[in-house]
């Protein structure tokens, strides 16, 4: 498949890998091996050198009970945002994957929500929810007869309308890659089924869902680094990880012991775990996507 | 025949209702950011968009030095999107026409960039910027972004189905491999360049936790802190018409790039997609 359809250029393809492996070295690859290094550490209280610790920044975090909280509270977060939000997106593309008219205009509206950051998502969001002078409060309180939400006091709301909110930025983004799998479905697949008596049902899960997969996986993939990290600025916006931790999801603990308790070691194990899980999952995705390559040679 | 335009009438239905409740968040800050203070507080909430926008948007634009935020983020959104597509094409023209020992690395490449976003990083890429004296300036903004292993993939694949004839005749004629580079590949990669744009543009214009923490002078600042500034700026209750006006302006950009672009952004999800 790869051929050299250049050959006798020796220097050549080197000179054009370099800009981006010297980025990758420099920004990436350097600085990693860095955190791995500075896990080890601990800054002296006004921070003149480093102290090597062993291994006691990883047994405090599994001390720390606001650490493990987090945990908790992450896991709870991004499974909301990725189950929640590629069950719905999967059924909005379905239906905006038909022949009708006035389709173009159907997928646009759809998309667009794709174009929209986590702070500007946070920042409507935050009106709308804001306690006794946001809409949503205010119908809230209509339907049941005098509740008053107030999601800067009750930490379970919170999370929920945080969840919420981040799940609603990423539907445009779903839609867009669920459309495209779509319409990348073999039409006369999907008719012979139909001449075989396969009704809507049996078609999603026979044929459309398993011809998915591979865009599930990548999706399922994105939606998890887009729920540990690309959040940041919804939450920051929103909650600043409160009320009382209840929205302190993993990549805010970080950046709070990181860069505003100066624990510098400390944050550097929080990533290291981090980069554990996406490691994981990362490979996880890579098994499925290189089975199914060989799966169809 | 009957049953089938009911289906889709039912169908237009279902969209259109979809279409709200997914645009209604936005709608609703839109109606927000025209009313003046006094009418962003009246129960049931106003519905009907009033005529402050202009006062509003000035209002934020002026509170939070809107103007130099907004050229910082469009600055380094495109300087990101362009170097990060030429360096991707660079990069995938390498990996796709020629041999050379390093050629393997691709996969390894792409499995570090996807293994290492900037949170598992974060401390010492900090401590990089510190040390190459780059806090609050647009090099810390715009160059730890440069690599992109998801543009070198997207367009390997790509250059992969270009027929091996077109390079095959430009070599008998004589041509240099760059020249083929700059005069066939980039010309047929149009499509494949707008999309990435697309999403490099937006990656960048939504970037948050970095700027937040290389930059601490208010001249450097992006466009997504000036919404964390606009929020902090409130006096006793937070004046939500200027602040959704300050959102409406922080939204527009990607929103247009997204739309001006909508075609090759499709095709080339398509193509990424179509593995």
């Amino acid at each position: 498949m790869q051929e050299e359809r250049f050959p006798g250029h020796k220097l050549l393809p080197y000179l054009l890998i370099l800009p981006s492996a010297l980025v990758i070295i420099i920004f990436l690859v350097i600085p990693f091996a860095q955190t791995i290094f500075e896990s080890f550490f601990q800054a002296t209280p006004f921070g003149t050198h480093k102290v090597f610790v062993g291994i006691a920044n990883y047994i405090q975090l599994f001390e720390d009970m606001d650490y493990l909280h987090s945990v908790i509270i992450t896991l709870i977060f991004s499974a909301f945002v990725i189950f929640v939000g590629l069950t719905i997106s999967i059924l909005i593309a379905m239906l905006a994957n038909q022949k009708i008219k006035g389709i173009g205009f159907y997928q646009i509206a759809l998309i667009w929500t794709y174009a929209l950051s986590p702070a500007v998502a946070g920042t409507i969001w935050a009106m709308m929810f804001a306690p006794a002078t946001g809409i949503m409060p205010y119908i809230i309180s209509k339907l049941t007869n005098g509740y008053a939400l107030n999601w800067m006091t009750n930490s379970s709301a919170a999370l929920f309308i945080v969840s919420a909110a981040a799940t609603w930025k990423m539907l445009g983004y779903n839609i867009v890659f669920f459309i495209a799998g779509l319409q990348n479905i073999p039409q006369e697949l999907l008719e012979s089924a139909s001449v075989d008596g396969a009704g809507p049902w049996s078609s999603f899960f026979r044929i459309k869902f398993p011809m998915l997969s591979p865009t599930v996986t990548f999706l399922l993939f994105v939606n998890m680094l887009y729920a540990f990290f690309q959040v940041f600025g919804l939450i920051d916006i929103m909650t600043k990880g409160g009320p009382g931790n209840g929205t302190q999801i993993l990549v805010y603990k970080l950046y709070q012991d990181g860069f505003v308790n100066l624990k510098t070691g400390f944050a550097s194990a929080q990533s290291l775990v981090i980069f554990v899980a996406i490691a994981i999952l990362a490979l996880f995705q890579l098994r499925i996507a290189t089975k199914r390559a060989v799966y169809e040679r | 025949m009957v049953k089938r335009r009911g289906h889709k009438l039912i169908t237009h239905i279902l969209l259109i209702v979809i279409v709200l409740i997914t645009a209604f968040p936005v709608l609703f800050a839109l109606i927000t950011s025209t009313l003046s203070f006094k009418d962003a507080f009246v129960f049931p909430p106003i519905m009907i968009p009033g005529g402050h926008f202009i006062s509003n948007a000035v209002e934020a634009w002026n509170r939070v030095n809107m103007g130099r935020l907004f050229l910082n983020s469009l600055f380094i959104s495109i300087v990101v999107a362009v170097v990060k597509i030429t360096l991707s094409l660079m990069a995938a023209f390498a990996f796709t026409h020629f041999k050379f020992v390093g050629r393997n690395l691709l996969f390894p490449m792409s499995m570090i960039t996807q293994m290492l976003p900037l949170p598992v990083r974060i401390i010492p890429t900090f401590e990089l910027m510190n040390l190459f004296h780059w806090i609050n300036t647009y090099y810390a903004l715009t160059v730890p972004f440069f690599a992109s292993t998801t543009g070198i993939l997207l367009f390997r694949q790509f250059f992969l189905t270009i027929p091996r004839d077109l390079s095959d005749a430009a070599r008998v004629d004589g041509v240099k491999p760059m020249r083929y580079f700059f005069q066939v590949i980039v010309p047929i990669s149009r499509t494949n360049i707008s999309a990435l744009f697309v999403i490099e543009f937006i990656f960048m214009w939504s970037q948050y936790l970095w700027p937040l923490v290389v930059i601490n002078s208010a001249n450097m600042r992006v466009i997504q802190i000036g919404l964390k500034m606009l929020l902090a700026s409130e006096q006793i209750a937070p004046e939500w018409n200027i602040i959704m006006a300050g959102t409406i302006i922080a939204m527009l950009f990607p929103l247009l790039v997204l739309i001006i672009f909508r075609k090759s952004f499709s095709q080339g999800i398509a193509m990424q997609t179509d593995k």
